[in-house]
């Protein structure tokens, strides 16, 4: 085995030696393997795509791009569409992600400027990660016996004296967007404030001090100073945010009372893609499971480009920093 | 009086102030937003101590031995409890973590150490990083379209469905954790005339083990509480698991069936499932910390 370097360098006798011809052939095995799992992942969305499409197919041809912008699930009828559960699925993740992205980034500000001390910051740190580890079920379950009991008179009240409002026409009767809407903004809440805190820390501590050196208050340096030179990697926090909540399922299939209709009200219920599949998927017939994965490839469609984007502007972010340096 | 008089006290005058007012605007404006800032943060984390209190008052008084082990009741059924879901959420967990951590692993290895800069690594990363943002319940329509059309229910689906939400966390972890690994160290390895995988085998694995496990008990952590990717490729089941290829109950599951039924035990079955549930994760993030613990 000429072919091996260090061949001849090998002395009879001695405790070392160059790697055997076992030793290079179980090195390029290993490496072929770890090549090929690092294919796999590549392959895994390939093949996700491959699949749900491919099933989606039969669907696509009987609707066309009318499932897009129909309005009625009817299985007997066999007439479906999408835009109720399009509508909500946007609709709700708005309302999350503007409740969920004030108090991300505002906790994010907490949680990196100096407000409290490393120990206290490091509590409110846990908190936040727990928030994170808690089962969507769980929050679905807590909605169910504490939010809707607490939203209810809220919404009764809303409606009697701000009822001319579209947002507040109608009570909440029971499951509906407000709660689904709610949940949905804790659960991306520590996504936004994660992500947020990171872009916050990447900022050179000089720059604060800088602006302190200016004669500023704390929140002059935060607003004029801290933020505007965050602002991008904020922007990658709240996309991935939104991204996160355009996919939640079970919280939503639980509280948001799973209801064909497009209503600016915040308190009728409505549906969400996700909510859809999972509340149709498991009695579904051949038909409406060509249907259902259809919409499953549209919901696909709308994350993947939210998540592109957010992880994007995320890179770029990171890009220009390090590039700063 | 068109002429300055530099020593007349009026010009002195003109020169702002340079000692603090706590009553100028500015500083007021600073005062209100922390307090607002204070605010936010204690009111964001109501939710979590809400859902805490709920979780100890309404579970805890019905979480016993019972609960632990017997089978889900009927209807109006006195008593039972969910023995079967434990079991059937660790059993598919486990294969989750037994298909996901392997392939991860190495497939971090080639993003980490072997080739952190092709061209196949970087794509291979970005596709990693969507596949983690991605709805789980399309990990559910994807594995019922490959595996249950074809095998029907099992807990096998539900545990490939699982590993497919596992699979892009580990990778991007394990990865994470074996950058951290010190240059110089491989660096010494390769001098000594190791092979690349000896290298990876006795320096970079051993090195980078506290953080790849930390990624791996998150990456199980966060399976567990899982229940979109189970609805319908494990369903559910009333009896205990005798085989791996037959419908398998999970706890995310019976707490979301239980959550909408009528019955007042059923939904205080819930709860301690709830915070079964909870707990199973806590451990494992709590683990997640311990192992990591030992980096400087």
């Amino acid at each position: 085995m000429a072919s091996h370097p260090f061949q001849d360098a090998a002395t009879p006798g001695a405790i070392s030696g160059p790697p055997s011809a076992g030793d290079y052939l179980g090195d390029s095995i290993f490496r072929t393997i770890a090549l090929f799992c690092a294919f796999l992942i590549i392959l895994l969305l390939a093949y996700i795509l491959w699949e749900i499409g491919g099933q989606a197919v039969p669907a696509f041809e009987r609707h066309g791009l009318g499932f897009v912008t129909g309005t009625t699930w009817d299985v007997s009828g066999e007439e479906f569409g999408v835009l109720p559960e399009i509508w909500g699925t946007l609709y709700s993740s708005l309302i999350a992600l503007i409740f969920g992205g004030v108090f991300g980034i505002a906790i994010a500000i907490f949680l990196t400027q100096d407000f409290i001390g490393a120990r206290l910051a490091a509590v409110f740190r846990t908190i936040v990660e727990l928030l994170a580890a808690i089962p969507s079920v769980v929050f679905g379950l807590w909605g169910i016996y504490v939010l809707i009991p607490l939203l209810r008179p809220a919404s009764a009240w809303l409606h009697a004296h701000l009822g001319f409002i579209p947002l507040f026409g109608t009570e909440l009767s029971g499951p509906g967007l407000a709660p689904a809407a709610l949940v949905l903004s804790i659960m991306i809440l520590p996504t936004v404030a994660a992500i947020s805190v990171d872009a916050f820390r990447r900022i050179p501590y000089k720059v604060k001090e800088a602006a302190y050196g200016m004669g500023t208050t704390r929140w002059e340096a935060i607003l004029k100073v801290m933020l505007p030179t965050a602002s991008s990697g904020i922007l990658a926090a709240l996309v991935l945010g939104f991204g996160r909540a355009l996919g939640e399922t079970m919280a939503l299939a639980m509280l948001i009372g799973n209801s064909n209709q497009i209503n600016l009200s915040l308190f009728a219920p409505a549906n969400t893609l996700a909510s859809l599949l999972a509340s149709s998927f498991p009695e579904a017939g051949e038909i409406e499971v060509q249907a259902l994965m259809y919409a499953a490839m549209v919901l696909l469609v709308i994350t993947f480009v939210v998540n592109v984007v957010g992880l994007g502007i995320q890179q770029l972010t990171m890009r220009k920093f390090e590039g700063k340096k | 009086m068109s002429q300055i008089d530099l020593t007349s006290p009026a010009r002195a005058v003109a020169l702002p102030s340079l000692e603090r007012q706590y009553l100028e605007r500015r500083a007021l404006v600073s005062g209100a937003l922390t307090a607002l800032t204070w605010a936010a943060a204690v009111l964001g984390s109501i939710p979590l101590f809400s859902v805490i209190f709920m979780l100890v008052a309404q579970g805890g008084a019905r979480l016993d031995l019972e609960a632990l082990t017997a089978l889900p009741p009927a209807g109006f059924e006195p008593g039972g409890g969910f023995g079967n879901a434990i079991l059937g959420t660790l059993v598919m967990v486990a294969i989750a973590t037994l298909i996901s951590v392997p392939i991860g692993l190495l497939a971090a290895i080639y993003l980490a150490v072997l080739g952190p800069s092709s061209q196949l690594a970087g794509v291979s990363r970005f596709v990693a990083k969507t596949l983690t943002g991605f709805p789980s319940i399309l990990a559910g329509v994807f594995t019922y379209a490959v595996l249950v059309v074809a095998f029907g229910y099992s807990a096998l689906a539900g545990g490939i469905a699982l590993a497919v939400l596992m699979l892009p966390t580990v990778v991007l972890a394990a990865e994470e954790a074996m950058k951290q690994v010190p240059q110089r160290m491989t660096d010494a390895a390769y001098g000594m005339g190791c092979t690349r995988s000896q290298v990876i085998w006795k320096v970079v694995l051993p090195t980078g083990l506290p953080g790849i496990l930390t990624g791996v008990m998150l990456a199980v952590a966060g399976a567990a509480g899982e229940s979109a990717p189970l609805l319908f490729t494990a369903l559910f089941s009333n009896y205990y698991l005798a085989e791996l290829m037959e419908p398998t109950a999970s706890l995310s599951i019976l707490i979301y069936n239980f959550s909408a039924m009528p019955f007042e035990n059923q939904i205080e079955l819930a709860w301690a499932a709830s915070l079964t549930l909870v707990l199973i994760v806590l451990v494992f993030n709590i683990l997640a910390r311990l192992v990591g613990q030992p980096k400087v």
